[in-house]
C-alpha cells in the first residue's frame, strides 16, 4: 500500500473524473503536444516521478514511439531524499530506485508525473535532476493540475485541469498497479482532522 | 532481494548492536542502503538529506577506515559534522567520558557516533543523552555498522543471506566483529561456523548463537560460501599469550590458495580490516578474483548513510 492509498483511508469518493478511453484520450493528445512542441523526438529524453509518474512516462514513451516510429530513452526518479519534510514527514523507511540511463547534458527533459498539486514534489524532482548533469532544459508534463500551488511552478503539458479543494485528494489509478484505469476525486470525510 | 509487500520496519532510537535488532529492521536497513549505493556512482554524490542535521564522531580508540567511512556518509547526506578524537581532545587531560558527552551534547547534536574501548560504552551514554547514538565499535563488545554492511555485501554479492554457509575465522573471543557479524548472520538465517585457535574462541559460543565450532580451518572452509578472515586482536587479549608464534598461526589458521579452494567454487573471501598480510591472509588471496574486501568499503558507506538517515530526526520515543 503507498502513501497515498493508505491517506485516502479517511477519505470518500466524490466524482470520477476520467475513465479508461479518456485517460487514453487524453495522453494521446499529451504525446503529440509534446512532439509537436519539442520538435520532434531527437535528444528527448522522458522523466517518470516514482510512484505515480512512472507508468505514465511509460504509456507515454510508447505513444511518442508510434507517433515518430523511434523510441524515445526513458528514467525515473524517486524524489524521498530531496523532499522539504523528508524528516519530519517520513512515514516510513522507504526510498525508491532512481535511474536516469544516459548522460543528461545537452538533453531535452520532460519530467511526467501524475497529478500536480502543490508544487514541492516538482521542485524536489528538478534538485534530484540537476545532481544527475545539466539537461539543456526540463519541461513538465501532468496528466492531472489540480491547482492550489506553493511555489512558483507550472506544468508546459496539462491533460486535465481539475478545480479541487484543499480537503479533496486526487487519484489516478492505472492497470499497471492492478486496478481498472479512471482518475477519481476522493473527499475527506468531515469528522476527521485537517490533512495537508 | 526482498521484495516483501509489507511496509519496511525501523523501531530504534539508537543502533548499539545486533542484538537490539529484528530480522526485519535488519532488511530494512540493507534494502536502504541497495538505495544509498547508487548515489556513490552519481555525477553529484551527495543528497540534502540532512541538511542542518548536526553529526558528532567522537572517537575515542584509534581508527581509521571505519572514521572515515561515517564521514564520508554524513557528506553524501549533507549533515554537518564535528570530529573529536581522544588524541587530540580533553580525555587526555583527565576528563570522563560522560563530561565530553555533556559538553558535546550542549552543542545539540541530533546524532552522536562513538568508538570507545569500553564495551558498554555506548549503551551508557545512550541513556544520558538527547542524541541518537550510534556505536562505531565498543571493545570487543559489538561493532553494529560493521556486521550491518557485512551483511550488505554478502546479499549484494550471493543475492541472498538465508541458507548460506558462513565461515568465520581467527580471534573469535575479542573480535566485537565476529560477535555482530555472528548475531546479524544468524537473524538473517545463515548457517555460520567459526574456526580458529581454542584459546580465541569464547566458551558457550555454539549454545549462544547456534554457531558450529570447529578447531581446523580446512573444517570451517569446506564448502563455504563465504570465508571472513579476522584479524588478531592483539591489543585486546591483554598481554596473554593466546598461540605460540605468529608464523604457527599462519600455517593453522591463515587462508591461502590451497585452503580456499575447499569451498565452494563461487566463494567469497571478506575481511573487515585492517589486514595483516601474510599472517590471516596471503596477498594471493587478499587480492585474488574472490576477494570482495575493497567492496566491503564501498558498501560500508552506503550502509552507514542508511543507519544515518533512519536515525535522523526521531523524536526520543519512551
Amino acid at each position: 500500500m503507498s502513501k497515498k492509498d493508505r491517506e485516502l483511508e479517511n477519505f470518500v469518493e466524490r466524482r470520477p473524473i476520467a475513465d479508461a478511453p479518456g485517460i487514453q484520450r487524453v495522453l494521446r493528445r499529451l504525446a503529440s503536444e509534446i512532439v509537436e512542441k519539442e520538435d520532434g523526438v531527437e535528444d528527448l529524453v522522458l522523466v517518470g516521478i516514482r510512484t505515480g509518474g512512472v507508468h505514465l512516462a511509460d504509456r507515454m514513451a510508447k505513444l511518442i514511439g508510434e507517433i515518430e516510429g523511434q523510441e524515445v530513452p526513458q528514467g525515473q526518479v524517486d524524489i524521498t531524499l530531496y523532499r522539504d519534510d523528508v524528516l519530519r514527514g517520513l512515514p516510513r523507511p522507504e526510498i525508491g530506485p532512481t535511474s536516469l540511463p544516459f548522460r543528461l547534458s545537452k538533453k531535452k527533459v520532460v519530467l511526467i508525473d501524475d497529478v500536480l498539486y502543490t508544487g514541492r514534489t516538482i521542485r524536489a524532482a528538478l534538485d534530484a535532476i540537476n545532481d544527475y548533469g545539466r539537461p539543456r532544459r526540463v519541461r513538465l508534463a501532468v496528466l492531472i493540475d489540480r491547482g492550489h500551488r506553493e511555489l512558483p511552478i507550472q506544468a508546459d503539458y496539462v491533460g486535465l485541469r481539475v478545480d479541487t479543494e484543499q480537503n479533496q485528494s486526487v487519484k489516478v489509478e492505472l492497470a499497471e498497479r492492478g486496478m481498472t484505469d479512471r482518475i477519481v476525486l476522493y473527499e475527506l470525510q468531515a469528522e476527521e482532522g485537517e490533512q495537508s | 532481494m526482498a521484495a516483501s509487500t509489507s511496509e519496511p520496519r525501523f523501531n530504534q532510537r539508537h543502533l548499539l548492536d545486533m542484538s537490539s535488532l529484528d530480522a526485519e529492521e535488519i532488511t530494512t536497513i540493507l534494502d536502504l542502503a541497495d538505495r544509498f549505493f547508487e548515489i556513490s556512482e552519481r555525477p553529484i554524490k551527495k543528497v540534502p538529506t540532512l541538511r542542518g542535521q548536526t553529526v558528532v564522531n567522537l572517537f575515542m580508540e584509534p581508527s581509521t577506515r571505519t572514521r572515515i567511512s561515517f564521514e564520508v556518509a554524513e557528506k553524501r547526506l549533507s549533515a554537518d559534522t564535528i570530529n573529536f578524537s581522544a588524541s587530540t581532545s580533553s580525555t587526555k587531560k583527565g576528563e570522563t567520558l560522560l563530561d565530553t558527552v555533556k559538553n558535546l551534547e550542549a552543542m545539540s547534536p541530533q546524532i552522536l557516533v562513538m568508538r570507545h574501548s569500553e564495551p558498554g560504552a555506548a549503551h551508557f551514554v545512550a541513556k544520558r543523552v538527547n542524541a541518537a547514538v550510534v556505536n562505531a565499535g565498543d571493545g570487543a563488545h559489538a561493532h553494529p555498522t560493521q556486521a550491518l554492511l557485512d551483511c550488505a555485501t554478502i546479499r549484494k554479492v550471493k543475492g541472498k543471506i538465508k541458507g548460506l554457509e558462513i565461515a568465520i575465522v581467527g580471534d573469535i573471543d575479542h573480535s566485537r566483529v565476529a560477535r555482530s557479524d555472528i548475531i546479524a548472520l544468524r537473524k538473517l538465517g545463515a548457517n555460520v561456523r567459526v574456526a580458529g585457535p581454542k584459546t580465541m574462541i569464547p566458551p558457550g559460543l555454539a549454545e549462544l548463537t547456534g554457531a558450529t565450532v570447529c578447531h581446523k580451518l580446512g573444517e570451517a572452509v569446506e564448502g563455504a560460501d563465504v570465508v571472513m578472515m579476522l584479524r588478531i586482536q592483539a591489543e585486546r587479549q591483554g598481554g596473554a599469550c593466546l598461540f605460540p608464534s605468529t608464523r604457527e598461526y599462519s600455517r593453522t589458521f591463515g587462508l591461502d590458495s590451497d585452503v580456499l579452494s575447499m569451498s565452494k567454487d563461487d566463494a567469497i573471501v571478506m575481511h573487515p580490516g585492517p589486514m595483516n598480510r601474510g599472517v590471516e591472509i596471503t596477498p594471493e588471496v587478499a587480492d585474488g578474483p574472490r576477494s570482495v574486501i575493497l567492496y566491503q568499503v564501498t558498501y560500508g558507506v552506503a550502509v552507514r548513510m542508511a543507519v544515518l538517515y533512519l536515525l535522523a530526526g526521531k523524536p526520543p520515543v519512551e
